[in-house]
């Protein structure tokens, strides 16, 4: 949890080690002064280390350890300004004075406190020698018992980090030419070889996570500035925050600590001028005066999630919506499709931010593609969850390290190349007679239909300008390898000829001649020692979007087709999907946000309305076997554990659910209606793929759904 | 003052580099290509670990490709903040040249050729032209 107290203590840490090595310092100058009582530049050495220590007890509060040290350097000065002679005695003084400052620092690392009387006689040694006809002061030795030394600061030494970069290069050498011996020892019989391989092989890996882990750092280090970066922002604003840490000791490497300060910074910054409210509208809203920061770091499957969140206002999507539009970032009907999570992602968007009246009215994005820009620099991805009233999550992924990455080997276009594992997202193989099932194209732009989800794709050959392997004749043996990648515009799928195994490479960056490629992050050296070129997931991405717009274009032209009363020849995509047991329906794609799997124990009851619990709202669902089937009663009767298939429809921040029996597919039709309008909630029917369709207007099966519950309800009432 | 120079040949034509900018001279070696690199960026290459930018030294001066039976050899060397590989035709000897055989470019010298060369040593029966390393690293569309 929060705290001053865990910081506190790295500080005294620190400066218990600190002082034990001026202390050791001192001894040896003490030792070599005495010698050669007139070597001016060693006195000054002795008395600049007797000042530090007193300055830094000063700010600590060790009055204790603060009295004695000043005493010291009063004694200290009476030598260099010559009033005082440098005799023997003064040294054993001295020297004494350092033994209890060696006790009194072990003393204080036990208990953390200062423990009484125990400089007394060196201090009245100390007070005898500075006046000016001293007296023998005695000497007498305080008795300290010998206390069991526990791990101590002692254990700790200061390298430099240029040194620890060129050990983690040379591991990173020796990683490649272990990769090297591995396959070498793969192709050999010779047992011993092998062995020694294998041993090699173990012994690299303890290497390099021995000196991974020495340029390892707390997190907490960068935290430390928060708690008071919360105070004076949140008392600017007039607001009441309580900042709670978690996970200060998670560590990463010292490069990556740096770079994500500054975006953590922005981030905790944007939660409290944007996302807290002020004390007045959180009790108006019901909520605690004071508004909570949490800050919590953890590892999770090799990588170090950090999440910053706060229990304010949250995010209005609708918000979002419009300014997007009104900055042209998205069009209208392209944001229409869009979940709720997709828009308030938008907010990473560059331009999104830069309009005044957007981040007025949203109350975030201020430089949030920096946050996200600054991230993806080193490997990181951001993702942002918000709910209405109850306050906003960043989610930030990083990696461990920056120079030995894991990442997923692929080849295209008869090349090799590695993808960093942190974009990945999952890996799909398709027989030919799937894929051409679930390709499909719009505009000549590839889709995937992943879980309902439209994954747009790429192919990496053709990004690449690489040619595409020779065709197998025998087309069972073509399997289609789609690798799901993660980027800023959303999740999307690059297809590529073969995928092979995951490794750890040693990131290397290209040339100045090559820097002006996009699709690169940098190359590597695989065990066979050939090079492989590292893409870059951003990069490849900016190549989906340029295929998003092409379908916008296509949407755009789709939306002006609507508007005129017939149709015309383009097509238009349409869900197909089947209630009942005869005959196919289909809706408009334009009109479905998403396409949803409930179990059937999630439905709950609102009234006579079924609804389910969906992104944190309540979605009434609408069961289309009762509304256009002409007996239709109660759903089919399904086990518990049958899945529930469910259109997704949303209007004006509304959602409502279609509760249809299948789906089916995607057809891509003109809309030309042979029958308009043949009953309620019916936009009319056509023949798709040599079946009778009917077409649903999902406006007026809302009507017809209010108006069903309400008969329902005034029934219920009835029998009552 | 004399100046130590390494030679190579491009076709017919005789080029030197300074020899304290040569690391060291390579049979061919296995590369990998570069997808939507510029032109004159022929591969990255394995130099003991470390990877190296291949520049076809014929594309960046505007000379054709050479015969396929030219296998080629890499010239690496050091620039103050790379390490580069020229590929050339065929490297050969190192030469001690006087000041006195020096001369600027000279003016009639046209097209890429003229932006990558320091100058000409004229020889007793022939030229050899003076790469500029630095100059001949970056790439066409930089040295404008």
């Amino acid at each position: 949890m929060s705290n001053p107290a865990d910081n506190n203590a790295d500080i005294i840490q620190e400066f218990l080690a600190e002082t034990r090595e001026n202390m050791d310092m001192m001894e040896r100058d003490l030792v070599t002064w005495e010698k050669q009582p007139g070597d001016r530049e060693m006195l000054d050495r002795i008395f600049r280390a007797i000042h530090t220590l007193k300055g830094t007890c000063g700010f600590l509060s060790f009055p204790k350890l603060e009295l004695v040290a000043h005493q010291a350097e009063n004694l200290l000065s009476l030598i260099r300004d010559g009033k005082k002679e440098a005799e023997p005695k003064v040294v054993t003084v001295l020297l004494q004075v350092l033994d209890n400052v060696r006790r009194h620092l072990s003393q204080i690392e036990r208990t953390g406190e200062e423990k009484s009387d125990v400089f007394a006689s060196v201090l009245a040694d100390l007070q005898a020698l500075q006046e000016a006809n001293p007296q023998a002061a005695p000497v007498v030795a305080v008795e300290w018992e010998e206390e069991a030394q526990g791990p101590s600061a002692d254990n700790s030494l200061r390298v430099e980090v240029g040194l620890l970069d060129r050990l983690m290069n040379l591991v990173g050498e020796l990683v490649l030419a272990r990769n090297q011996i591995a396959q070498i020892g793969l192709r050999e019989d010779d047992p011993v070889m092998k062995g020694a391989s294998q041993k090699l092989s173990h012994i690299t890996s303890e290497l390099q996570s021995s000196i991974m882990k020495t340029r390892l750092q707390p997190i907490g280090n960068v935290w430390s500035k928060f708690p008071r970066l919360v105070r004076d922002a949140a008392l600017a604003g007039g607001k009441k925050i309580r900042l709670e840490l978690s996970g200060q000791q998670t560590e990463l490497d010292k490069s990556i600590i740096e770079a994500v300060k500054d975006p953590l910074t922005h981030l905790i910054r944007n939660c409290i001028d944007h996302g807290i409210e002020t004390p007045e509208r959180r009790m108006t809203a019901g909520k605690p005066e004071e508004g909570v920061i949490r800050l919590r770091a953890f590892h999770e499957g090799g990588l170090v999630l950090v999440e910053i969140g706060d229990d304010g206002a949250g995010i209005r999507p609708e918000l979002i919506r419009e300014a997007a539009i009104r900055r042209g970032l998205v069009n209208m009907t392209k944001a229409d499709t869009l979940t709720d999570h997709d828009l308030i992602q938008l907010i990473f968007v560059p331009g999104f931010s830069t309009a005044r009246e957007v981040t007025k009215l949203s109350g975030r994005g201020v430089g949030m593609d920096v946050v996200k820009t600054n991230l993806e620099r080193i490997s990181g991805t951001i993702d942002v969850i918000s709910s209405l009233g109850e306050g906003t999550l960043f989610k930030i992924k990083l990696p461990l390290t920056l120079a030995i990455i894991p990442a997923l080997i692929v080849e295209s276009g008869g090349g090799r190349f590695a993808i960093p594992q942190i974009s990945l997202l999952e890996v799909i193989r398709l027989d030919p007679k799937s894929a051409r099932e679930k390709i499909e194209g719009i505009d000549n732009i590839p889709f995937y239909r992943l879980r309902g989800r439209l994954l747009p794709l790429v192919y990496l050959n053709r990004e690449l300008g690489l040619k595409s392997p020779k065709k197998v004749s025998d087309e069972t043996s073509q399997m289609i390898h789609i690798v799901v990648l993660e980027s800023h515009g959303g999740p999307f799928g690059l297809i590529v000829d073969e995928v092979r195994d995951t490794e750890e490479i040693v990131v290397k960056p290209l040339g100045r001649q090559l820097k002006s490629l996009a699709v690169f992050a940098g190359a590597t050296i695989m065990g066979d020692g050939q090079v492989v070129l590292i893409l870059d997931v951003t990069g490849l991405a900016q190549g989906v979007r340029s295929g998003e717009a092409v379908e916008q274009r296509n949407t755009q032209k789709r939306g002006k087709i609507e508007e005129a009363p017939k149709q015309g020849p383009t097509g238009e995509e349409l869900l197909l999907f089947q209630i009942g047991d005869e005959g196919q329906w289909a809706v408009r794609l334009s009109e479905v946000t998403r396409l949803e799997e409930f179990n059937f124990n999630e439905i709950e009851r609102e009234g006579v309305a079924a609804v389910v619990q969906y992104r944190g709202e309540i979605m009434p669902l609408m069961p289309l076997r009762q509304l256009l089937l002409p007996n239709g009663k109660a759903p089919r009767v399904a086990g518990l554990e049958d899945k529930l298939q469910v259109i997704v429809h949303s209007k004006d921040g509304a959602r409502c659910g279609l509760w249809v029996d299948k789906i089916i597919d995607i057809a891509k039709e003109p809309l030309v209606l042979q029958r308009q309008k043949s009953s309620p909630g019916i936009l009319g029917s056509m023949v798709i793929q040599q079946k009778v369709t009917q077409v649903i207007d999902i406006e007026s099966l809302i009507k017809l759904d209010k108006a069903r519950n309400l008969l329902e309800m005034t029934e219920v009432h009835g029998r009552n | 003052m004399n100046t130590q120079v390494c030679t190579f040949m491009l076709g017919e034509t005789l080029f030197g580099v300074d020899v304290s900018a040569v690391q060291e001279v390579l049979r061919p070696q296995a590369m990998t290509l570069v997808p939507l690199a510029p032109p004159v960026v022929r591969g990255l290459i394995n130099l003991r670990g470390q990877i190296i930018t291949a520049i076809d030294l014929r594309e960046r001066l505007g000379l054709p490709p050479a015969v396929a039976t030219v296998p080629g050899m890499n010239l690496v060397v050091r620039l103050p903040d790379e390490i580069l590989s020229f590929l050339v035709d065929e490297v050969g000897e190192v030469m001690n040249l006087s000041e006195d055989q020096f001369e600027d470019t000279p003016v009639t010298l046209q097209g890429a050729i003229s932006d990558v060369i320091t100058g000409v040593y004229k020889l007793k029966d022939r030229l050899l032209l003076l790469l500029n390393v630095t100059a001949a690293a970056k790439l066409p569309a930089e040295s404008n």
